[in-house]
């Protein structure tokens, strides 16, 4: 019995770290703020945490890989502003969303061409993606642009109601972020595609040497998270109704902060995009808990989250820790 | 000659700035221009386009020094941002005339005065930012916490710690005195330029008339052999980061008088960035070993007078971030292996090169 | 039967890199359902030879035949795809996935474009009871031992790349007797069915218990591929050690002097000095102007010997004592200040920073005693820089030249030259002479000498019998992380291979 639940507690046991910590999180919060206790306040955390579960799906690929990926918020604002711009020229939105998911794809392959074939470090590429691609929204509009469109208003506005929970809504572009999630669980459990992410995250010299095809993983891991902010970006202008180049600063490091949170280690290799949806509901919840308190500012988030992703470093070596294997001696 | 100096650090940078000015040359003449104007605060000064480049990148000039050190280590400091929004908001606590008082009204809070002594601001300016560096550096070779991911941490906390201290919100200066470090003119240059020149030269004397120089490097190439030496590589990382703080707290001190009043969300945003940018650009390598502290200072320069060249051609400031990028990428690729080789196969003559076997 | 089948032969092969050749018109051939040990010691060329095999290096002369056929290899993969698959000391797998992944990945089954767990997972227990292991493939790789995963490598080389031969590169350097035997059953096992092993390491008993026949390399020369049964223990030992160099033996040591000094000094006592997990309780005394050679086969334990005295390592148990003084903390930068030097053993990745120039790393350990900010000035630098270059005749154009463009010969003297520059009194040198040409192999003998006569302690570690009973005044044997046997400077070598191989 021990036997078994040893090794089960050094498998889950950041995960379930994490799922603990988010539930007494919230029961807190509930227990502080009755108010909290309604059920339409978890699914508001995904609704206003849609897009950043988005990114953070994307990033916790990237990050398994033992890269990272600073460009994200760059790209959601880009195509937000981009989109935008786009149907006030009066372009539909069908022909709009697939191309700007075509932009997102295009922009992280390039990243992910750079790392892989120009050597160059992923978080000084990525950093020059983020600088690109804010400034490329800038230039399309230096202004936020309101969305108009009426197809966009529909899935923006129109609540989908939770069965057998009274009262409790989500809007469509709230399932994205879990549609995209099961695609992540699928890839990255289910295909050789993931599990190459995996290992080559673990010893990318042994990833190589069992045959895999590193290069063009790698590539793609950059693709899926540029696909991963331009559907963020979408999101993101459709439950706004606009586009901006301010959109989402700083949302790359929540990502990452979430990322770690769902123990997901920085190193690679260790993790999975399961414990990012929790990473990021905490985060959701935290600010919940301060909108709630409304004395509190939203500066404790920023140094919540900053603990947080300290303490969960922390939680992460002394589990991780003595399994890595030891380097030459 | 040829060969010392295509092998100078100092090299590109150079070229680099000689080509933006050469552009501006020709696109805008009257880019070179300087004048005399009298202020009436602090009297007759240069002013002008290139004056604008040394006084606004005094900051980021500032952090490229104590980068170069963090980055010589093999490390990065991401938080320097963060703390210059620590310091700037520091100051402008300490300087609120409001602090202590039960009843807050307008005229106290714009009143000409101060809470504090400006030295005692000063020294916990300074006090801040080098406590931050301190922590990053025992979190990087104490903890032994990856640098990216330790200096994160402040990078996302301090922020909020910036707007903890000044409870949210962006607070105004109206102390004048304190305008000085970013106004100020000494013999017709601004002041900030003088705190430049001071810090580099204090860190020059510190890293090259000691032998912390050699031992940065030396952590920088081969931190093994270096603690096979005798030398506490923990010791010399965590200084780096503590002068990469303190550095970080000077150009929060400068910033936040320049601009007359602490944003802790906007204070140095994206300085980490540029300061990276310069230091590669002078040539230091991300996996660390040789720098040249100089030649990031004349890399954030370059920063400076593009993004002034930017500005001048119209182009609005946000858009410029665009331009930034181009500019990275174009610095990337000259320092890509690629290009180094490329670079080496051109120059190279063969002969002088003893391969090492085993 | 009759007529040996081989798989692999290879013949003439030859390699040579900047300034050194690793391996010399070497011949080797392997069996069908053999298990063939390769010996030699660090630098023999044991490791460039399999190198070639498996294609990480291309040879720059000879032919290599698969099953009769000349092939080519191009790359690891290459050699993979050939049926030539190597197994590594530190394996080469994933230790975060699962068994079944480590073994099947790349070839994985796939059901509706998923991946099928169920089917990988059994085809992988297949696969490995096939070794009659036990394992629950379903476990990261990383929850079993060193052993274990060893195991999960071959496996994969023999099921998913189905393997003709099978490399094994020190596997049993970091197991267990257990484990050991483990590992022997499954190799015999695999014997049976035909498969060719090569089977390199340093543990001679390993070698007699499982090999059938031994190749042994010296300095990149073929030394000989003998029967295990008709070749006696100790002709193994000298074989692989040689006694070559007879242009040397002109080179004395200074006996006369060393009767001279009668009173003797202990400089340096270690008591019962030991680390659990690396070094059983040592005793060990040096004597002023003394040379203490350390000898004993890779992995005896001389390397942890050093690193405990000069405190990389901190020992955990016994006590040492440098000129009268207790040691109390350990650490490179105490022992300097204590007057103890080590030159270690890997050149590159412990001892010189290949970035900095020459002066720079010849300074450098005497700036970490003076502290961060008494810096040696320019002058002091060059003068030191200068004395030291020609002292130990360093061939360089200028003491600004790169470290890492030296030849190692010469990186080794500048390591030395770090060292000598802070007048220690106590010198360890851990291989000082390895992978460096003969010239300057005698050049660093001598000097060591020098050294002594001058009034230095030195403790020098070599694999190179003749080069300790050359000029070390008292030889220690060091045997399994134990020290064997202490003989005097003029024992003969005899005697010497016989501690080593642990018949005396």
């Amino acid at each position: 019995m021990v036997q078994q639940i040893k090794p089960f507690f050094l498998r889950y046991g950041p995960l379930l770290t994490t799922i603990a910590i988010f539930i007494l999180a919230y029961i807190t919060g509930g227990q502080m703020y009755p108010a909290m206790q309604k059920p339409q306040v978890f699914f508001n955390l995904f609704i206003n945490d849609g897009s950043l579960l988005l990114v953070s799906i994307g990033m916790t690929l990237v990050i398994l890989t033992g890269g990272i990926d600073l460009s994200v918020g760059g790209v959601l604002a880009l195509t937000s502003t981009a989109s935008a711009a786009l149907l006030r020229m009066g372009v539909s939105p069908y022909i709009v969303i697939p191309l700007m998911i075509c932009v997102g794809v295009g922009f992280g392959s390039m990243l992910g061409w750079i790392i892989q074939y120009l050597k160059v470090q992923p978080f000084i590429a990525t950093l020059m993606g983020l600088f690109f691609a804010r400034g490329m929204a800038y230039i399309i509009s230096l202004t936020s642009v309101t969305i108009t469109n009426d197809v966009y208003k529909t899935l923006a506005l129109t609540p989908i109601y939770i069965p057998f929970i009274p009262r409790a809504y989500v809007y469509p572009t709230t399932l994205v972020a879990p549609v995209i999630l099961l695609v992540a669980i699928y890839l990255s459990f289910f295909t050789r595609f993931g599990r190459t992410i995996y290992a080559m995250g673990n010893n990318e010299q042994s990833a190589l040497l069992m045959g895999l095809s590193v290069a063009r993983t790698k590539v793609a891991v950059y693709a899926f998270s540029g696909f991963c902010s331009a559907l963020a970006g979408i999101v993101f202008s459709m439950s706004l109704l606009a586009g901006y180049g301010q959109f989402a600063t700083g949302m790359e490091l929540d990502a990452i902060a979430s990322v770690v949170m769902g123990g997901t280690s920085l190193s690679g290799g260790v993790g999975n995009v399961i414990g990012t949806l929790f990473g990021v509901l905490i985060h959701g919840t935290i600010v919940s808990i301060l909108q709630f308190n409304g004395t509190l500012s939203s500066w404790w988030t920023r140094i919540g989250v900053g603990a947080l992703t300290l303490i969960f470093i922390g939680v992460q070596s002394l589990f991780y820790l003595k399994k890595k294997p030891s380097q030459g001696q | 000659m040829w060969k010392r100096i295509r092998e100078s650090r100092l090299l590109w940078p150079f070229v680099a700035w000689i080509i933006i000015l050469a552009f501006d040359a020709i696109v805008e003449p009257g880019f070179f221009r300087l004048g005399i104007i009298e202020d009436p605060v602090y009297g007759k000064h240069l002013y002008g386009n290139l004056v604008d480049i040394f006084n606004n990148g005094a900051p980021l000039m500032l952090v490229a020094i104590g980068m170069t050190l963090v980055i010589a280590t093999g490390g990065v400091d991401l938080s320097v941002g963060a703390v210059i929004a620590i310091s700037a908001a520091m100051g402008a606590v300490l300087i609120n005339p409001a602090l202590g008082n039960q009843l807050i009204t307008n005229d106290i809070l714009t009143k000409n005065a101060t809470n504090t002594p400006l030295p005692l601001i000063i020294l916990a300016d300074l006090a801040a930012g080098t406590l931050c560096g301190l922590w990053n550096g025992i979190l990087v070779s104490r903890a032994k916490i990856q640098p990216m991911v330790a200096t994160l941490i402040l990078m996302v906390a301090g922020r909020g710690i910036a707007q903890l201290i000044t409870n949210g919100q962006i607070m105004t200066i109206y102390y004048t005195p304190y305008f000085w470090f970013g106004n100020g003119y000494i013999l017709g240059l601004p002041v900030s330029i003088y705190i430049v020149a001071v810090v580099f030269l204090l860190a020059w004397l510190l890293v090259r008339k000691t032998a912390i120089g050699l031992f940065v490097e030396s952590v920088g190439i081969n931190a093994k052999s270096t603690y096979y030496s005798g030398i506490n590589e923990q010791n010399v990382k965590l200084l780096a980061y503590t002068f990469c703080g303190f550095c970080g707290a000077i150009a929060g001190l400068i910033l936040s008088s320049y601009v007359h009043s602490a944003d802790g969300n906007n204070n140095g945003l994206n300085y980490e960035l540029d300061a990276i940018l310069a230091v590669v650009m002078g040539g230091t390598l991300m996996s660390g070993g040789r720098f040249s502290m100089f030649a990031s200072v004349i890399g954030a320069v370059v920063i400076w007078t593009f993004t002034v060249t930017v500005y001048s051609l119209g182009v609005p400031a946000n858009a410029l971030l665009a331009a930034k990028a181009v500019l990275v990428m174009v610095v990337i690729l000259l320092y890509s292996d690629y290009t180094r080789r490329f670079m080496n196969r051109l120059f190279e003559r063969r002969g002088t090169q003893h391969g090492t076997a085993d | 039967m009759a007529e040996a089948q081989d798989i692999i032969r290879m013949q003439g092969i030859a390699k040579s890199f900047p300034g050194v050749i690793a391996l010399e018109a070497v011949d080797f051939s392997l069996r069908k359902g053999e298990i063939h040990a390769l010996m030699g010691e660090n630098g023999a060329g044991k490791s460039t030879l399999i190198k070639v095999l498996t294609g990480v290096e291309q040879p720059d002369r000879g032919t290599i035949e698969l099953d009769g056929k000349p092939i080519q290899v191009r790359s690891p993969q290459h050699s993979q795809e050939l049926g030539i698959s190597t197994v590594y000391q530190e394996v080469n797998l994933c230790t975060n996935i699962s068994v079944a992944e480590n073994i099947m990945l790349g070839h994985e089954p796939h059901r509706f474009g998923s991946i099928d767990w169920r089917k990988m997972n059994e085809l992988a227990s297949k696969a490995i009871n096939r070794l009659s292991i036990d394992v629950d493939v379903t476990q990261p790789l990383g929850n079993y031992s060193v052993a274990i995963q060893q195991m999960v490598a071959i496996t994969r080389a023999l099921e998913v790349l189905s393997a003709k031969v099978l490399i094994l590169d020190e596997p049993t350097s970091s197991l267990d007797i257990h484990e050991t035997d483990l590992l022997f059953a499954v190799m015999r096992n695999l014997k049976k069915e035909g498969i060719g092993i090569i089977f390199i390491t340093h543990f001679l008993d390993q070698v007699y218990q499982i090999a059938d026949r031994i190749t042994v390399l010296r300095n990149g020369k073929l030394v000989g591929t003998f029967e295990a049964a008709s070749l006696p223990r100790v002709e193994l030992v000298a074989k692989m050690l040689g006694r070559s160099l007879t242009e040397l033996n002109a080179m004395s040591k200074t006996r006369s002097q060393e009767e001279e000094n009668k009173e003797k000094q202990t400089l340096m006592e270690a008591k019962g000095l030991g680390l659990t997990g690396s070094l059983d309780p040592v005793d060990l005394e040096l004597n002023s102007n003394e040379i203490l050679g350390l000898a004993g086969l890779l992995g005896s334990g001389r390397t942890e010997v050093a690193n405990l005295i000069f405190g990389v390592d901190a020992p955990d148990k016994g006590s040492l004592t440098v000129c009268g003084e207790k040691a109390e903390r350990f650490s490179p930068l105490e022992s300097l200040k204590r007057g103890v030097a080590l030159c270690p053993e890997n050149r590159k990745a412990e001892g010189i920073v290949g970035d900095l120039t020459i002066r720079e790393n010849i300074i450098l350990a005497l700036q970490a005693r003076c502290g961060w900010f008494k810096f040696l000035s320019r002058q002091e630098q060059d003068q030191i820089a200068d004395k030291y270059i020609k002292l130990l005749g360093i061939v360089t154009p200028s003491p600004d030249q790169l470290v890492k463009n030296l030849s190692g010969g010469n990186q080794q003297k500048v390591i030395l030259a770090r060292w000598l520059a802070t007048d220690p009194k106590v010198l360890i040198l851990d291989e000082p002479t390895r992978g460096i040409d003969v010239g300057a192999k005698t050049e660093i003998q001598k000097l060591v000498m020098k050294l002594a006569e001058e009034g230095k302690s030195c403790v020098f570690i070599s694999s190179e019998l003749e080069e300790v009973l050359r000029i070390s005044h008292r030889v220690v044997v060091m045997r399994d992380r134990k020290k064997a046997a202490e003989y005097a400077g003029d024992v003969d070598d005899q005697t010497l291979i016989h501690t080593m191989a642990g018949e005396l």
